[in-house]
């Protein structure tokens, strides 16, 4: 988790220009750290290419405009990092 | 190419979608009312066209790559390089590869070259939704068929 997080972190800092140090696990990468969806793209980007998976953001999306799910579950960053290591879990197992 | 119409690319000469890559030729025409202000005395293609004619072809890509249930639109671009004049009358052949295809989104690289030389190359990144309504999908259907889009290609 840990690893993960400090992946993302950096490519999140990078990506958007935002100081390393203010990126914490319990941000929320839209209403703390102001992403926006363009640039959530370059940062799903980068993470599909660091991590080797795709993440489902049309899938987020539709469940959360559909009220099934909140940003929260998707993008506070500790619960977006528990996603990819379950994506990257599924990859391993389907390999 | 017809400029008045935002017609950027004239046929699709190659299009490889396991690989995720398409060449496509555009002609620049020789005379338009842009090249009247772009510039007086001295006219060139302009940049933000040559932007355009990567986008269109990496579109195609992508609407191939989807079989053509989806729509891709200019989402950003990056890198985007004019590194020498394009002129009334050049023949442009655009090479495009999909460097990455999202979920809802891709990633593409696009070259210009004229006569085998580089002339402009960005990064594009694209919106891929299902198409909004059908008569878009009706004019790309039509629009498809005019460029020579290998309709088998994009047979799921």
């Amino acid at each position: 988790m840990s690893s993960t997080f400090d992946q993302v972190a950096t490519i999140i800092a990078e990506t958007c220009d935002i100081p390393r140090d203010t990126i914490t696990p319990e941000s929320h990468a839209i209403d703390d750290l102001g992403i926006d969806s363009l640039d959530f793209l370059d940062i799903a980007f980068a993470i599909d290419k660091a991590f080797g998976i795709k993440l489902p953001l049309e899938k987020w999306t539709q469940e959360v405009n559909d009220g099934k799910a909140t940003t929260e579950q998707y993008f506070v960053l500790k619960n977006l990092c528990a996603r990819i290591d379950e994506l990257v879990a599924a990859k391993s197992a389907g390999a | 190419m017809r400029l008045e119409y935002f017609q950027l690319i004239d046929r699709i000469v190659d299009l490889n979608v396991g690989e995720g890559t398409i060449t496509v030729e555009a002609e620049v025409p020789r005379h338009n009312t842009i090249f009247e202000g772009h510039f007086p005395g001295y006219p060139i293609m302009p940049g933000v066209l040559l932007i355009e004619a990567m986008a269109q072809s990496a579109g195609w890509l992508l609407i191939a790559m989807t079989k053509f249930e989806r729509m891709a639109f200019l989402a950003s671009v990056k890198e985007g390089k004019m590194r020498s004049f394009v002129n009334p009358g050049d023949l442009l052949t655009i090479d495009v590869r999909c460097l990455h295809e999202g979920s809802g989104y891709a990633v593409t690289e696009a070259k210009i070259r004229v006569k085998g030389e580089l002339r402009s190359n960005a990064t594009i990144s694209f919106g891929v939704i299902p198409f909004p309504n059908p008569e878009l999908r009706g004019h790309m259907d039509a629009m498809a068929r005019r460029i020579g889009f290998p309709l088998q290609a994009a047979t799921p």
